[in-house]
């Protein structure tokens, strides 16, 4: 017996929790003394109320649809990556070793090039935390946790000793060469003869992430690997008995976990920055993990879950441009957006399901 | 004895009209009970029949929607376990609820404790201990950790701790389920030996046998309803068993004679030593031919699940082989690459594990995603690159119909069926791919009878088609009914093999219990020196 409907699990319940936490925002942004309604217009016309406002928000978006499939494939195999920040970081060196080792003619050409050195470095980067899980049984979360720390160190000195032009102060890399730079969504408007977005960073990679949406639905549910990923996820027991291995599965399952964090840095690297420097990924991977949870783990919720925080960056930020609102207000924000969608997802749920069940025996 | 409760006037327990509803479920409708003082009364019913609920209620864990509880002719209400404790009521849960590395005397004050400091509770309660073992044959080293006690032991101690909170009334919850013939003939005559002193028993329990042997009043349930309570001596097990089902039902298994062929299973000198270096095989030989079931008896935890495991290709990781296993004629791999469990089905070994909820399915899955598990990688289900889910679903459909699967819906979770229906979809699984062999652990482990009677001429049936069955079971009477040949695990052999027709249950408990009846005759089986196995098996002391 259901508890209640869907429609009510998937969409009331994060419906109510974003409620909650917006509710909540209200009260800490009057407790500063600013008017939240105000705060929600600057962060609403900033955020969707132009095409420029678009052109940030879908880039935002666009970064955290990756690092939220990368946390739901492995939790779907029943391992919690919090690598995303480190594979991402990762990935964009792949990329930019693989832009800048050839003379590209086109950009069309590079990119399915630079996106599999992405993918590779990611899921290199995921590999071996997973192999530890599988053999060895160290915590995948805390192997994960630590390995951010180390691409941070590794890409520092990767960028200052060597990626670094002679010359330059900056630790970055070259800039790509004009062949590489992707077309930006505003551009390809223009193309069409609209006029959309100009000079935001919002670009193809945006399209790029759907079909990774797409995909990653495909594998989860309609082939043999997702099959086994998520049974394993479910029963390790089970698994064993059915024939299936729990080393071979933890290990693919994160590859393509980091694979798929990886795959951000053709966005931030190739798409916007266009060269490679120090701190790229932002924090995006650890929004990707709230991003997987709201999204309950379906590449549909999470990206629409991508979208909403792709909201929130892009608001946050023209919040803190237009108004007295401390930028930390904006982490505040987010931060509740998490808690409540997240972490505290069974306060909302269990007085609905126990609603739906009261409905229905009135019904009855 | 009835008799001795119109002796102390008021009942110990007065149900009247409880009713309780989870959801849309009536788990209980309108319940009345009656059991008098120092009686033992039997509460029977299937699976999901509302015997848990209804003592839920009377431990405190549910309230219920509507009616009245009367202790002593009282009306009190019972809010949660404490209120309960209080008015007299202790529940011995079929899950012992014990601190392992605790002593017993620890354990039987836990929860009980009074005033800041252990010391006095402590010797308080040796005493009461003390005086409770002498009273009622109750003995258990109170110094002993509860992780070194036999399984029997530990029953006592669940015992012990409700008679020190004063329980007047003692609530049993499948008591026999983890016990030798012999602890459970001990714990019998505990308890009739708390009825003597004026305790009142409420045993819940499936077997009927039980029922027959040691309660002087039975109440069976049936879809959360109180359908008939009578006295035992006034009723019989055909009875029971009907008005548990609400049909006729076959409690024996009709069988033809079997006509065995040639060996499908052989398996020669197998050992295996676990990751913690714990010899749980130590040379297991055994034969199965075609058209034959072989049933494993033996109290849980003496190698069956290994022997299973290994047999279905996945021992437990860190885990040493050795010996031999021939599948028709050829050998089969131990452990390593090619001795997994896709290996094994490819190679005609159907399985249905002991544990549907944790190894058979997976819960969360649908009922049709279940019925591929293990046989994901069949031709048959595939569509290119894809799995080809349209034509699991409708390998799903016939199976749900074959089988009589309720309800009929695909598309529920499996955790959403009763245990029966459960168990149909893994027995649906692994039978109707007719593997040359089958094994199949707990078969009808919490299932409900109507299900039972289903599974077992399932098995039957596949063994008449000339395939060979291993049965593992710690129910002997499952065993006894089921099998052509009988053969006793005891700590990792086989103590001795049997022709099911002769077998008899007092010959297998021997076996059960490590003694070899053919090498111990009866009169030389009483000295301490006869038998080691005695002392290992725990409960007859």
């Amino acid at each position: 017996m259901e508890r209640m409907p869907k429609w009510a699990d998937v969409i009331l319940t994060p419906l109510i929790s974003l409620a909650l936490a917006f509710g909540i925002s209200a009260l800490v942004i009057l407790a500063i003394g600013e008017s939240p309604v105000e705060a929600l217009k600057v962060m609403v016309q900033g955020a969707l109320g132009s095409s420029y406002g678009w052109g940030f928000t879908l880039y935002y978006t666009t970064n955290f649809v990756f690092t939220g499939l990368a946390v739901m494939v492995a939790y779907h195999a029943g391992l919690f990556n919090i690598g995303g920040e480190g594979q991402a970081a990762l990935g964009g060196l792949g990329v930019a070793l693989v832009v800048l080792a050839l003379p590209w003619p086109h950009w069309a050409l590079a990119l399915p090039a630079a996106a599999m050195g992405a993918a590779l470095f990611g899921a290199l980067w995921a590999l071996v935390p997973a192999w530890l899980q599988a053999r060895r049984g160290s915590h995948i979360v805390i192997t994960t946790i630590m390995f951010n720390f180390i691409a941070a160190a590794l890409l520092n000195y990767v960028l200052v000793n060597l990626l670094r032009p002679v010359g330059s102060m900056d630790p970055a890399s070259a800039r790509f060469p004009a062949a590489v730079h992707l077309p930006k969504l505003s551009d390809m408007a223009l193309g069409l003869g609209i006029e959309w977005g100009r000079n935001t960073p919002a670009n193809v990679t945006f399209f790029v992430a759907v079909a990774a949406c797409v995909l990653v639905w495909l594998l989860i549910w309609h082939t043999r690997l997702g099959y086994e990923i998520r049974a394993f996820g479910k029963s390790e027991p089970a698994a064993l008995y059915a024939g299936i291995s729990p080393v071979r599965i933890t290990v693919l399952a994160m590859l393509i976990s980091g694979a798929l964090a990886g795959l951000m840095a053709i966005n931030n690297v190739m798409g916007e920055a266009e060269r490679l420097m120090l701190n790229a990924v932002e924090g995006a991977g650890f929004i990707g993990i709230a991003v997987a949870l709201m999204g309950r783990n379906h590449p549909l919720g999470v990206l629409l879950a991508a979208l909403l925080f792709g909201f929130l960056y892009q608001g946050g930020g023209e919040l803190a441009l237009w108004t007295s609102i401390p930028r930390e207000l904006i982490v505040v924000i987010q931060a509740l957006v998490i808690l409540f969608t997240g972490a505290l997802d069974n306060m909302v749920r269990m007085p609905l399901e126990r609603l739906f069940t009261a409905l229905r025996r009135k019904g009855a | 004895m009835p008799a001795a409760g119109a002796l102390h006037g008021a009942p110990a327990i007065e149900l009247r009209g409880i009713s309780k509803a989870f959801g849309p479920v009536q788990a209980n409708k309108d319940i009345d009970l009656v059991v008098p003082r120092g009686t033992i009364h039997g509460i029977i019913g299937e699976n999901g029949a509302g015997k848990s609920t209804l003592m839920s209620i009377l431990y405190g864990f549910y309230r219920p929607d509507a009616g009245e509880i009367l202790i002593g002719g009282k009306p009190i209400a019972i809010a949660d376990s404490q209120a309960a404790i209080r008015a007299g009521i202790g529940m011995v849960f079929q899950h012992f609820k014990l601190v392992q590395n605790f002593t017993v005397l620890e354990n039987v004050i836990l929860g009980a404790e009074d005033g800041g400091l252990l010391r006095p509770s402590l010797s308080r309660a040796r005493g009461a201990l003390k005086r409770l073992a002498s009273e009622y044959g109750l003995q258990v080293d109170p110094d002993a950790l509860v992780e070194e006690l036999s399984v029997g032991h530990q029953q006592r101690v669940e015992i012990l701790k409700a008679l020190y909170r004063q329980a007047d009334i003692l609530i049993l919850d499948e008591p026999t389920g983890v016990l030798t013939p012999a602890e459970a003939d001990h714990l019998f005559r505990i308890l009739r030996g708390l009825r003597d002193e004026g305790k009142t028993i409420i045993l819940i329990t499936h077997k009927l046998r039980e029922i027959m042997e040691i309660t002087d009043n039975v109440s069976v349930m049936r879809r959360g309803e109180m359908v008939a309570s009578v006295k035992t001596a006034e009723t019989g097990p055909a009875q029971l068993a009907e008005l548990m089902v609400g049909r006729k039902v076959l409690l024996r298994v009709e069988k033809p004679p079997a006509r065995p062929g040639a060996p499908v299973l052989e398996v020669r000198g197998l050992r295996m030593v676990d990751a913690d270096g714990v010899e749980r095989l130590r040379g297991i030989d055994l034969e199965i031919r075609a058209g034959e079931i072989l049933g494993i008896a033996g109290v849980a935890g003496n190698g069956q699940t290994q022997l299973l495991e290994v047999l279905g290709g996945f021992p437990e990781a860190g885990a040493k082989l050795q010996g031999e296993i021939r599948l028709n004629g050829k050998p089969l791999p131990l452990g390593g690459a090619g001795a997994d469990g896709r290996a094994r089905r490819q190679a005609g070994v159907g399985h249905v594990p002991e544990d549907r909820q944790a190894e058979g399915l997976i819960m969360d899955f649908t009922a049709w995603e279940n019925v591929a598990f293990g046989y994901h990688h069949a031709p048959e289900f595939q569509n290119g690159m894809l799995m080809d889910n349209a034509a699991i679903r409708a390998d799903a459909m016939g199976k749900i119909q074959h089988f009589d699967i309720r309800p009929p819906n695909p598309d529920l979770a499996a955790r959403n069926f009763s245990g029966g229906n459960q168990q149909k979809i893994v027995v649906a699984r692994e039978v109707e791919r007719n593997p040359d062999l089958l094994l199949i652990g707990q078969p009808t482990r919490g299932v409900d009878i109507g299900a039972i009677e289903f599974i077992h001429k399932r098995i039957v049936a596949l063994r008449d088609a000339g395939k060979a069955v291993l049965l593992v079971s710690v129910e002997l009477d499952e065993i006894m009914a089921l099998s052509d040949r009988i053969a006793v695990m005891f700590d990792g052999r086989i103590m001795g093999e049997r022709l099911a027709d002769e077998a008899t249950t007092g010959d297998l408990g021997c076996l059960m219990a490590g003694v070899d009846p053919a090498l111990t005759p009866p009169e030389a089986a009483i000295p301490p020196a006869a038998a080691p196995g005695t002392d290992a098996g725990g409960g007859a002391g």
